[in-house]
């Protein structure tokens, strides 16, 4: 992940928006984002993959990416544009599938209670500040654990696990 | 000591003495599934670069989301996961014909008492049936532990749920899953691990600890687990080498939450269109008019669940207006089926019989509904879209309600004897 602070209008939904939702099994026989982009959230909110612009930001209640493991879910929705999920909660599934794809997201109780769709809104997600640029407001997310940390640092579990493996493989010619 | 099951078989499995709640660690999985996604993991392993899967005969891949293949996409992916299975000596390889992933561990004894297992499905949580630690975990991080034979966890705090009383007649384990989602939402459990005690519970077959221990994940649970004992015991035998450990949670172990429930009074549940947890008793639900009826899935396609539906359907016929799909969950089953003349029953009643799989449970392929039509499944979500149209409606039930429900063709308000 960059250190670019990201800035975008917000996409705002309800609680327990499910992977079914975000991106329905009919399509998940591709693991594109070019498949899969024009259909995220479709069976929810049909304009969203049309009025979605790269950088806009979701904005979201409790368990946001509950049900299936499909890892299919953040990549639609990176693909579709958007910079990252602010919610309330994740299922742990979704959680683990966008830190290990390098989808940003934040775990902002307050932030979901005073930021409204539409608003204008800046992340940084090195730091987890939540900056509403529409009406005043600001707000830090929870931080992540040291060692997840690290895996968003690198851009995802692909890159941290090619890292290691070349330690192991420098040790081994080493030894 | 005072740690529960998860902590300590977490501790075994990171090579560490204990380990506490919250705590992230690096754990060694006994075993690690994948489904049709096998086909993701393949790709994302050939990102990594990694030459060589950890451990071929720790790796189990039963194909079983879109089969027989409904599209050149997923031909293509089976395929790929065919040709990776034999370069790298996966033996563990379950084509088309053999069943539901999580059913296919079970019965084949690749699940152990005490065990780590992770699978790329969310339903992986299944395997607490058998007093596994067992969960669902994605593409990229299953082709990570194939790469490398790890992978970080958060240790989860555990909540403990005590079911005493007795299951009055037509009511079962589905129901009680679905009265328990109503109870704590399908986010009451998120993050966490769920134990399960009370003299109910020790009642009930590994069969239906399998749908208990499955429907853990709608609750958000990351394992959901029966604790060993002789029920565990009498289905394990003979399937599994005599070499696993049992846990049990210590005396004074630490639960963030504990749940008691009397459900003696307890009726059968319905979860309503589209959320797992907008659950109520059958009666509220009644007269509801259905299109379609599913029985089958790795919640509820096992051989007593087969043979309740054709207890009931015995010398009946489908409601005109309705289509039945029956899928048994795995190629034993059927078989066990046919000897025990459970699918005549089921096809003198008029039943469609599917092959093993998870066929209109996920919404793939058949039995896709229509805008306006309304099924009642004994599967284990009921979102918008699941099934198909977004304008259908999926209701969850047990197969005793939806065996009932394809005979008069509507929601009943009661289950008589049969």
């Amino acid at each position: 992940m960059s250190n670019n602070k990201l800035n975008g209008k917000v996409f705002k939904y309800g609680d327990s928006i499910d992977t079914d939702v975000i991106i329905p099994a009919r399509y998940c026989t591709s693991f594109h984002a070019e498949d899969l982009a024009p259909h995220c959230l479709e069976d929810l909110d049909v304009t969203f993959a049309s009025r979605v612009k790269s950088g806009d930001v979701i904005v979201a209640g409790h368990n946001f990416g509950c049900g299936s493991s499909r890892e299919n879910a953040p990549i639609a929705i990176r693909g579709a544009g958007a910079s990252c999920v602010i919610a309330r909660s994740f299922a742990r599934i979704f959680y683990r599938n966008s830190i290990n794809i390098g989808l940003p997201i934040l775990i902002a109780p307050d932030a979901v209670d005073g930021i409204e769709d539409g608003d204008q809104v800046e992340v940084d997600p090195t730091t987890g500040i939540i900056h509403n640029l529409t009406k005043p407001g600001e707000w830090q997310a929870d931080p992540f654990p040291e060692d997840i940390e690290k895996i968003i640092k690198i851009g995802g579990l692909v890159n941290y696990v090619k890292e290691r493996l070349a330690q192991v493989y420098d040790e081994a010619v080493e030894t | 000591m005072f740690h529960t099951i998860s902590e300590k078989i977490l501790a075994l499995k990171s090579g560490l003495k204990e380990v506490y709640p919250g705590e992230l660690v690096t754990a060694h999985p006994d075993k690690v599934m994948s489904h049709d996604n096998a086909g993701l993991v393949i790709r994302h392993f050939r990102t990594i670069g990694a030459e060589k899967v950890f451990d071929p005969k720790k790796i189990i891949i039963p194909l079983d989301h879109r089969v027989p293949a409904e599209s050149e996409r997923t031909a293509a992916a089976h395929k790929s996961i065919r040709e990776f299975v034999i370069e790298q000596g996966i033996e563990n390889f379950y084509d088309i014909k053999e069943g539901i992933c999580h059913q296919v561990m079970v019965e084949n004894g690749h699940v152990k008492p005490g065990e780590l297992i992770l699978g790329t499905d969310s339903h992986t949580t299944s395997y607490g049936c058998l007093a596994a630690a067992s969960s669902g975990i994605g593409a990229t991080e299953m082709a990570a532990v194939w790469a490398t034979g790890e992978l970080w966890l958060r240790v989860p705090e555990t909540i403990r749920i005590e079911i005493n009383g007795r299951f009055i007649h037509g009511v079962t384990s589905k129901d009680l899953a679905l009265f328990l989602l109503g109870q704590l939402t399908a986010r009451g459990a998120d993050y966490k691990a769920v134990e399960y005690y009370g003299g109910v519970i020790d009642n009930i077959p590994v069969s239906g600890r399998f749908t208990l221990c499955n429907m853990s994940m709608e609750m958000g649970a990351k394992f959901g687990i029966v604790p060993y004992d002789n029920e565990t015991a009498k289905y394990i035998k003979g399937r599994v080498k005599n070499d696993y450990t049992v846990f049990s949670a210590d005396p004074d172990a630490v639960y963030s939450k504990r749940y008691k429930f009397d459900i003696s009074e307890m009726t059968p549940q319905i979860a309503k269109p589209h959320r797992v947890d907008n659950v109520v008793p059958l009666s509220e639900a009644a007269g509801i008019k259905i299109d379609q009826v599913v029985i089958g899935s790795c919640t509820n396609g096992r051989i007593d669940d087969l043979q309740i539906a054709a207890d009931i359907l015995k010398d009946k016929k489908v409601n005109s207006r309705v289509r039945l799909l029956v899928i048994p969950g795995s190629r034993s089953i059927y078989l066990q089926a046919i000897k025990q003349g459970i699918l005549e029953i089921l096809l003198n009643a008029e039943a469609v019989i599917l092959n093993p799989g998870c066929g209109p449970c996920l919404g793939a392929h058949q039995g896709i509904l229509a805008p306006g039509e309304k099924c009642l499944a004994t599967t284990n979500r009921n979102f918008k879209g699941r099934m198909g149209s977004t304008d259908a409606e999926v209701y969850l039930s047990s197969p005793i309600v939806a065996a009932k429900a394809a005979i008069i063709g509507e929601i009943p308000e009661k289950v008589d004897p049969a």
